[in-house]
């Protein structure tokens, strides 16, 4: 109960802030990223603001162990700076510049739809959906190649697969 | 560049609030507020993990709803700007926040605040790209 209320004044928060901010203007985003034009700068006072924050209170709120509410912090432990990850930030920056949408803005968005939005939201959770298809089809072909392989590495190398392996996740 | 207090003022409590919200739940829930990663995982997450990304996303959008509200600030649609336009953008943002398991909120403003080498690198990447783009896109194309 606690956690759902919590979940929710988050969200509040977080939508009045974007609309507030001037995120969920897309034109205004895009004379925040057009460098060429007649810059408007605010948007970085927007990024200045909410890491301002999250710079001084994730320090602490990280020390704690635990979450107040829930059993632990549910954070990615991935560091790594591999492929996936720049690809799919390039592929979201050319998104972000084409239409001046990201994610956050697009739900909140929700509040007041307009065309624009009709034609950006569905093609984004198609975009997402896709991707995680081939993500989790390449997964299991990974781990059906693996399991084809196991009979005939045992025989030719008997010490060389831990037994854990094929565990994925 | 123009810059005024009616501009900066808003932008700077905007962006702080979206900080609180934030921080709050990750204090009180332990989860990063990224939304694309809340979003995209609504589809294949287990059913006790869908209620609190349900509630999360009905905030966002009753805050927004809210402060359009008192403000009559509502975003009105462009005129000229290309469907296939607005499409091709929403896969790209999709798939790429997806593959890359972040976007402004989860990269930029969690990643950043949890000092996340990782999230620095993507929050460099797209924000350069998304400049080259709207350059391309603005100044090259002419789309407006």
């Amino acid at each position: 109960m606690g956690r759902n209320l919590a979940s929710l004044s988050a969200g509040l928060l977080f939508g009045f802030g974007l609309a507030l901010s001037g995120m969920t203007h897309p034109q205004k985003v895009l004379g925040f990223l057009d460098v060429a034009g007649a810059w408007d700068a605010s948007l970085l006072f927007v990024l200045g603001g909410a890491v301002g924050v999250t710079l001084v209170s994730f320090r602490f709120i990280l020390r704690l162990g635990k979450p107040i509410l829930a059993e632990r912090f549910i954070i990615t432990r991935e560091t790594h700076i591999d492929r996936p990850m720049i690809l799919g930030a390039i592929l979201f920056g050319i998104g972000w510049g084409i239409s001046g949408y990201c994610p956050g803005p697009a739900v909140a968005l929700i509040a007041s739809p307009n065309w624009e939005l009709l034609a950006f939201l569905p093609a984004a959770i198609l975009g997402a959906v896709a991707e995680k298809y081939f993500e989790l089809r390449s997964q299991k072909r990974a781990m059906q190649a693996r399991a084809a392989q196991k009979p005939v590495a045992k025989d030719d190398k008997p010490d060389s697969e831990s037994p854990s392996e094929g565990s994925c996740g | 560049m123009a810059i005024g207090i009616d501009t900066f003022l808003p932008a700077l409590i905007g962006g702080a609030l979206i900080g609180i919200a934030a921080t709050l739940l990750l204090w009180l829930n332990g989860r990063l507020a990224g939304v694309s990663g809340i979003l995209w995982r609504l589809f294949f997450a287990n059913p006790g993990d869908t209620l609190w990304r349900v509630l999360f996303l009905a905030g966002v959008v009753g805050g927004a709803a809210l402060y359009y509200a008192v403000s009559d600030d509502a975003p009105a649609a462009r005129e000229t700007f290309p469907v296939w336009l607005l499409v091709v953008s929403g896969f790209l943002v999709g798939y790429g926040t997806s593959l890359g398991n972040g976007c402004t909120s989860g990269h930029g403003v969690c990643g950043l605040g949890r000092l996340s080498l990782r999230s620095l690198v993507a929050t460099v990447i797209f924000l350069l790209t998304a400049i080259v783009t709207t350059f391309v896109v603005r100044h090259l194309l002419g789309v407006m």
